[in-house]
């Protein structure tokens, strides 16, 4: 077993071998290295035909049309795409865009933007356990609402959204649905016609293809008009130019393949190993599960360890290779403000561990996992004088702290 | 981010971790910190009749530098009289452990520690 134990499969996955294999054969002189817009020689053809196929393998796993398919640099940039292009496109009909508060920063962030050019912006608080409710999103509608973007399942709690009902709604009011699923497609069934979705937001990285390659999904059927960002030779439909990545648009309709063939038997294996951690740490007093535990993805477990403060808690786990809801480690000291949106105290928020499981994830390593977790916390608790105060029953919120 | 040699030394091996009773007059206490900033520190020095601290223990709830900071502070005030104690500044735990700017906080709440141990003991003998 080799240290550190990689489980953080959410923020990026390595590129399966079978991946990776086929992505050399696209790049060097003795590989079909042409640009796939090159329309008078044989190198060109041949290129454009393994994107072809490579769009017929993305479009398979969520349904779609092949033509419906235009490939971006990620998801980050599929959800600008999505997001600006049709705010702009239909701004004419209203100002008003839906999106909640725990999406990822490439929403929140193109919702800013979009405030700061005269659009209006509401952010669904979703409950306790992470979800926003139909309801929700039917009493936030309004005549001039143009688009709504709500994501398939949660970065950082693995929840999964009820897509299907937003469908229903947005369609019945005639309002774009865009909907990030960086960290759904090949975890959870998505299918574009029963879910009646505009607009889907998708990367490989997450599903064992390679970094800087996504794709966004935009529907025929209704037709929907996107604002190009990207301005050029007017690949993609217009829509996103630049010249196509084949190689990376091939390993990325390989990852889709493969994950279209393996999800159910991965996930039942996924779910196997989560249970396995969560109840190897559940023995622990006071460890808290962020998020749903019903409507979750089986390769997802958000704890928070209470009393143990995150960032010591990362570096007690420096074997394992985790993310941390606290901040602290990157440049802001803020917790993550995903928890703090579903109601999590700061304290809480602060000693979340998100573990994800993936396709090389061994039951050794989960094992392994829970023995230095569990020795770790004890110390950490044995340190920590709000443990001791727990343990004389002295409640740490009645107590004034001199904040600093 | 990367720590320093000694603040990783300090949090793997903290020295000096425990507890004496708050009651007894010769026990000195210094709680300082909020929860919800993610550092909260207790300091308790031991003091002779001489007025020397002859052993000090700590628990902190914080990073590794908040840890590092107070497991140092019981190192270093041992032997010392409360006067000398509460001279050590923060500029020289954060010279010691090499800590980032981000986290000259946490050398900051070790210095309050102390003073406010010292306090706590002043306060208690009055």
């Amino acid at each position: 077993m080799k240290l550190p134990i990689y489980l953080d499969y959410s923020a990026t996955t390595p590129v399966d071998p079978r991946v990776a294999a086929l992505m050399m054969k696209y790049l060097t002189m003795d590989g079909e290295f042409g640009n796939p817009a090159s329309r008078s020689h044989r190198f060109g053809w041949q290129a454009e035909e393994a994107v072809d196929v490579a769009r017929e393998q993305v479009a398979e796993l969520i349904n779609a049309d092949p033509r419906e398919i235009v490939f971006t640099s990620g998801a980050t940039e599929s959800n600008n795409l999505a997001i600006k292009g049709a705010a702009h496109f239909y701004g004419k009909k209203g100002k008003h865009i839906i999106t909640a508060k725990t999406e990822h920063k490439a929403v929140l962030d193109t919702c800013r933007q979009l405030e700061r050019e005269g659009y209006e912006v509401t952010y669904l608080e979703p409950g306790t356990d992470g979800i926003v409710t139909p309801q929700q999103l039917k009493e936030a509608l309004r005549e001039d609402t143009i688009v709504v973007s709500l994501m398939h399942v949660n970065n950082e709690i693995g929840v999964i959204q009820d897509i299907a009902a937003f469908g229903e709604l947005c369609r019945a009011n005639k309002v774009v649905l865009h909907v990030d699923a960086a960290q759904s497609a090949g975890k959870v069934d998505i299918d574009v016609q029963t879910m009646k979705v505009d607009l889907i937001s998708f990367s490989a990285h997450k599903v064992y293809g390679p970094k800087g390659i996504g794709a966004l999904y935009v529907s025929r059927k209704p037709r929907i008009r996107l604002e190009a960002q990207m301005h050029g030779g007017g690949h993609e439909r217009g829509m996103r130019s630049g010249t196509l990545a084949t190689h990376q648009i091939v390993a990325m309709g390989e990852a889709f393949r493969i994950a279209k063939e393996e999800m159910a038997e991965e996930n039942k294996r996924f779910l196997k190993l989560r249970t396995r951690l969560l109840d190897g740490v559940s023995g622990m007093e006071e460890v808290y599960v962020n998020g749903s535990m019903d409507s979750r993805i089986a390769g997802n477990i958000n704890i928070s360890f209470n009393y143990v403060e995150g960032e010591s808690l990362v570096m007690a786990l420096k074997d394992l290779a985790v993310s941390s809801g606290s901040a602290c480690t990157s440049a802001s000291l803020e917790p993550s403000y995903v928890l703090r949106a579903i109601g999590r105290d700061d304290e809480l928020a602060h000693s979340s561990i998100r573990f994800s499981i993936g396709r090389f994830t061994t039951e050794e390593e989960i094992d392994y996992a829970i023995k230095i977790i569990c020795e770790n916390i004890g110390k950490l608790r044995d340190m920590s004088p709000l443990w001791d105060m727990y343990k004389e029953g002295i409640d740490i919120n009645s107590i004034e702290w001199s904040h600093h | 981010m990367a720590y320093s040699e000694k603040v990783i030394d300090h949090y793997e091996n903290p020295r000096n971790v425990g507890s004496f009773d708050k009651d007894d007059k010769s026990v000195a206490t210094g709680m300082v910190g909020a929860p919800a900033c993610g550092d909260v520190m207790k300091l308790q020095l031991k003091i002779d009749a001489n007025g020397v601290i002859e052993d000090a223990k700590f628990k902190t709830y914080g990073c590794g530098s908040a840890i590092a900071s107070s497991s140092l502070v019981t190192e270093w005030v041992k032997g010392k009289t409360l006067d000398e104690a509460a001279a050590i500044t923060n500029t020289e735990i954060t010279a010691e452990l090499a800590l980032p700017p981000v986290k000259i906080h946490c050398s900051i709440l070790a210095e309050d520690a102390i003073k406010a141990a010292i306090e706590d003991y002043k306060s208690k003998n009055a």
